[in-house]
């Protein structure tokens, strides 16, 4: 596929969150990239126009603006910032971490994320419905990062999520997406985006994601710590492409018995 | 000798510091009295004092005390 097609086809049906349309369906976090250069030609072969990071204190230990160059990458590669509260096991933290995000990169756009403990790193559905209700009312554009659970999905937008990311595997598991059938049934109910979010291994579980309805696709360690990321990150941007398109193109049903896709008519007589 | 708790470590407090002087000190560029770094680049980086986050325009205003606890963030890797 031409670099012209891929736009003009990505233009034609863009992802539109938060009132903002982009133009590429994968969301790239940043996590567990072993160097800066590496991460960035990752991202760009990627495609992608948002990406998320953590908000830390800033080392001095590695030099005057070490702490910025993340932020001034994402800057100078046209890519929207979407800071995240990875670290957080409580509201009180998540509100705090989101209020000094805002303040520091200038977006009111947060990836909540709120976990319950360090081992499993799944979502505390308790902690991030009140940190997402929290959040709202402070005007925040909430991305919540939230478990399969179709229930916890719906209570999230109707608290005013501006968008609804729920995960196919626990973090790093590369497990693909689990609960398919959740998955599934968190897109028909949802009235705002959704984006799958967690656990993704390869490429055909990003594209089995957007065959779901999903409406983009979030990973980090399924590129950052692939082999050869760079090529994985291009491998990333088609699958949600494919998917995409496939999800669009209406497939044909599964069937219990064959169908001859050649006529019986019109064979020689041999 | 003043100190007080920087990004949770000890550290000196001079008299008259502000936080601008802290995020100048930190990031190792120098900060406008608005709270924009003057080499025009965007800084990145937000401030909370005593829990409390002290919004850019602030920091050369805010005098930073004794004991005082100083956060200073920005964006890294992760997510």
């Amino acid at each position: 596929m031409t670099q012209a097609l891929t736009d003009k086809l990505s233009q034609a049906d863009p992802f539109t969150v938060a009132g903002v349309a982009l133009g590429s369906r994968l969301i790239m976090g940043t996590g567990g990239a072993p160097s800066l250069d590496g991460l960035g030609a990752a991202l760009v072969a990627s495609g992608t126009e948002l990406t998320t990071v953590a908000m830390r204190r800033y080392a001095t230990g590695g030099g005057p603006g070490a702490g910025t160059n993340l932020f001034e990458l994402l800057l100078e590669n046209n890519i929207r910032v979407l800071p995240n509260t990875a670290g957080c096991f409580t509201a009180r933290e998540a509100v705090m971490t989101a209020e000094l995000a805002r303040e520091a990169l200038e977006t009111d756009w947060v990836k909540l994320e709120v976990i319950a403990d360090e081992h499993t790193l799944l979502p505390d559905a308790v902690e991030l419905v009140d940190a997402t209700e929290q959040l709202v009312n402070r005007g925040f554009k909430v991305f919540a990062y939230t478990n399969d659970d179709p229930v916890v999905a719906l209570r999230l937008e109707q608290l005013g999520a501006a968008a609804v990311m729920p995960l196919g595997a626990p973090i790093g598991t590369g497990l693909g997406i689990l609960n398919p059938h959740n998955i599934e049934l968190i897109v028909s109910r949802a009235n705002v985006p959704v984006v799958l979010d967690a656990g993704i291994g390869t490429a055909s579980d990003a594209a089995l994601a957007m065959e779901l309805g999903c409406d983009a696709v979030l990973l980090a360690t399924a590129v950052t710590r692939a082999q050869d990321p760079v090529r994985m990150a291009e491998a990333f941007k088609h699958a949600v492409i494919g998917g995409r398109l496939a999800s669009r193109a209406g497939r044909i049903p599964k069937r219990a018995h064959a169908l001859a896709s050649s006529a019986m008519e019109g064979r020689p007589d041999l | 000798m003043s100190t007080i708790h920087l990004n949770g470590a000890p550290a000196p407090l001079a008299a008259g510091t502000t936080v601008a002087d802290l995020v100048a000190a930190v990031t190792g560029r120098a900060i406008l009295p608005t709270g924009q770094p003057a080499d025009g680049r965007r800084l990145g980086v937000a401030v909370a004092r005593n829990a409390d986050i002290v919004p850019r325009s602030r920091w050369s205003q805010t005098a930073v005390e004794t004991d005082d606890d100083v956060e200073i963030v920005t964006a890294v890797q992760g997510g």
